[in-house]
């Protein structure tokens, strides 16, 4: 699993990237009521608003990781929206990404990394 | 709280942390003709009692819209207000509230405002409402500004029959957010124009029923060609007491439906403050902008009101808020609710009808003047006639025999070429002697000398 600054995860499988928030992120966001999804098919940019979090306090935006186009969103999240902080790194997945760029995957840091990371907020 | 104003030094340190050198230089862009040079030519000093005694007579030079025949509509109109709301909003309760951020001391705004909602949605028949904006011209520019979220495109198209003051509206604050506003040329009867209009730009188009010359349409097919389009159907209705008849925008397909309030509840008030309704689908509400409450349950159980999806206002989402309106017009929206509870549905519908009547009447009664000719075929309580020379000279001249004719179109559409077309509204408080004084007042200053 990769990392972003932005409190993003990566996983790849093949050339496909799920995406989520980490459980740092949901933990601080509290209570997730809303999440605003990409439809399938859009196309994203390393960097760019991707998709938004709400929760009871706050809407937070998600910055897409990777470039490259949305295969898949997870549906599961507009009945069930808190799965973000009950699972924030796994049932709480936000979309699935074909990337166009393996070298972007490179660029992000490792568990350790993003650990570190954390630290110094 | 006390009123302080700023020392000079004030001034001073305030032009040198934003790097302005004078008042002068920060006032730089504002043209000169809209600035004020020198003192405003008053009176140095005068007692209280000769203020009062000047002041009155310089309002004892209006006419109130009461006083004696009044033909005045178009987006602002005079109806009865019973006395009971008056006297109900200035309960300090209701009067003295502010915004109601902290539920567990504001249920009973909160109830007011929930009960606003849900009257407006039956009246737009949309199933989310919310609690109010300033007034029609601007949820309709709130409108168009969602549209263009929802549907990420980036132009609107208005049909002829918006009111020009909403047009205009719509077009300062929409401009700003980058979207663009095209207006179709001014039509008594052609809401449907705005179809040919419509291209892969398109965010939504704007209709309005009863429109600016009262012309009441059926607008399901606009929604359907918007919709295969693409685009979302606003529609705009300025004289909400016409709901109590009309087909309601969201049975005709309406995505968003936005209303101007005045009419239920609110006196004249030259012009403002006035309410704007605004109701949508129930996909869209997340884009909605304003205030919104809801019903919930308290920690034991019990039944409460809250605002909620509050994740879109500014004072959380910040510049990425949907709208940087945040407020409402509480207090005229409760004045609407009292109306309307006092009213109900058939009292609405009641008052709708006798309203329809007494502009038939007024129809009638003009189109026995001769010159005059009826350009509306299909209105509530306002329609449109042409006069044999511009409108706005026959208002004054009519004005000076105490009667109030109508709305000439070249006030709010100068450039329109409509310069003899009067519009003329009726209300339940028209009186059948107020429809003759018209008629003849009309007859004489037209007939040939």
């Amino acid at each position: 699993m990769r990392f972003t600054k932005d409190h993003e995860w990566v996983e790849m499988e093949g050339d496909i990237a799920t995406v989520g928030i980490t459980a740092y992120a949901a933990e601080q966001l509290g209570d997730v009521v809303f999440v605003e999804l990409p439809a399938p098919g859009a196309s994203l940019k390393a960097g760019a608003e991707m998709a938004v979090v709400e929760s009871v306090k706050a809407a937070s935006d998600v910055y897409a990781p990777l470039s490259g186009e949305v295969t898949l969103a997870n549906a599961d999240l507009s009945d069930n929206p808190q799965s973000v902080n009950d699972a924030p790194e796994n049932g709480g997945w936000l979309v699935k990404i074909k990337i166009a760029d393996p070298a972007e995957v490179e660029a992000l840091m490792d568990r350790d990394a993003y650990e570190a990371h954390l630290r110094s907020l | 709280m006390r009123y302080l104003p700023l020392t000079a030094a004030d001034r001073t340190d305030m032009l040198g942390m934003i790097g302005a050198a004078s008042i002068e230089t920060l006032f730089a862009d504002v043209p000169a003709a809209a600035r004020l040079e020198g003192l405003i030519d008053l009176p140095r000093q005068a007692s209280e009692a000769a203020v009062e005694r000047r002041l009155s007579a310089l309002a004892g030079r209006n006419r109130a819209a009461g006083a004696g025949p009044f033909f005045l509509g178009a987006g602002a109109y005079r109806h009865h207000v019973p006395a009971s709301v008056d006297h109900l909003i200035q309960r300090s309760e209701f009067l003295t509230s502010y915004t109601p951020y902290q539920p567990e001391i504001a249920q009973g705004t909160l109830q007011v405002l929930f009960e606003f909602q849900t009257q407006v949605a039956t009246l737009l028949g949309l199933p989310v409402a919310n609690a109010s904006m300033y007034d029609g011209s601007t949820a309709c520019a709130e409108a168009v500004m969602m549209a263009a979220r929802v549907t990420k495109r980036r132009k609107a198209v208005l049909s002829g029959g918006v009111h020009p003051h909403y047009a205009a509206s719509t077009h300062t604050l929409a401009h700003a957010a980058g979207v663009k506003t095209q207006r179709l040329v001014a039509a008594i009867d052609d809401e449907a124009a705005v179809i040919g209009a419509i291209d892969a730009e398109t965010a939504c188009v704007v209709v309005q029923t009863p429109n600016v010359f009262g012309t009441v349409t059926d607008v399901s097919a606009i929604a359907q060609a918007a919709h295969a389009a693409g685009a979302l159907l606003i529609v705009v209705t300025t004289e909400a007491v016409s709901l109590g008849l009309l087909k309601s925008p969201g049975d005709m397909g309406a995505d968003i439906a936005v209303a101007e309030g005045q009419s239920i509840g609110n006196a004249l008030n030259f012009g403002g403050p006035y309410v704007g309704l605004f109701a949508c689908r129930e996909a869209l509400a997340r884009q909605m902008p304003g205030r919104l409450c809801g019903e919930t349950l308290d920690a034991e159980g019990r039944r409460g009101f809250v605002l909620t999806l509050s994740t879109r206002e500014q004072h959380i989402r910040r510049d990425k808020a949907t709208s940087n309106i945040c407020t409402n017009s509480g207090l005229c929206a409760l004045a609407f609710s009292i109306h309307m509870s006092l009213l109900g549905g058939e009292g609405l519908r009641t008052l709708a009808r006798i309203n329809h009547a007494r502009a038939q009447a007024t129809r009638d009664a003009l189109a026995a003047v001769p010159g005059v000719e009826m350009l509306t075929s299909r209105f509530f309580n306002e329609f449109a006639v042409r006069l044999p020379r511009p409108a706005a000279p026959v208002v004054e001249a009519l004005a000076r025999r105490d009667v109030l004719a109508g709305v000439p179109v070249s006030r709010l559409d100068p450039g329109a070429g409509l310069d003899d077309v009067l519009l003329v509204c009726a209300t339940e408080t028209t009186l059948p002697g107020d429809i003759d004084a018209l008629a003849s007042a009309l007859a004489e200053e037209l007939r040939p000398t």
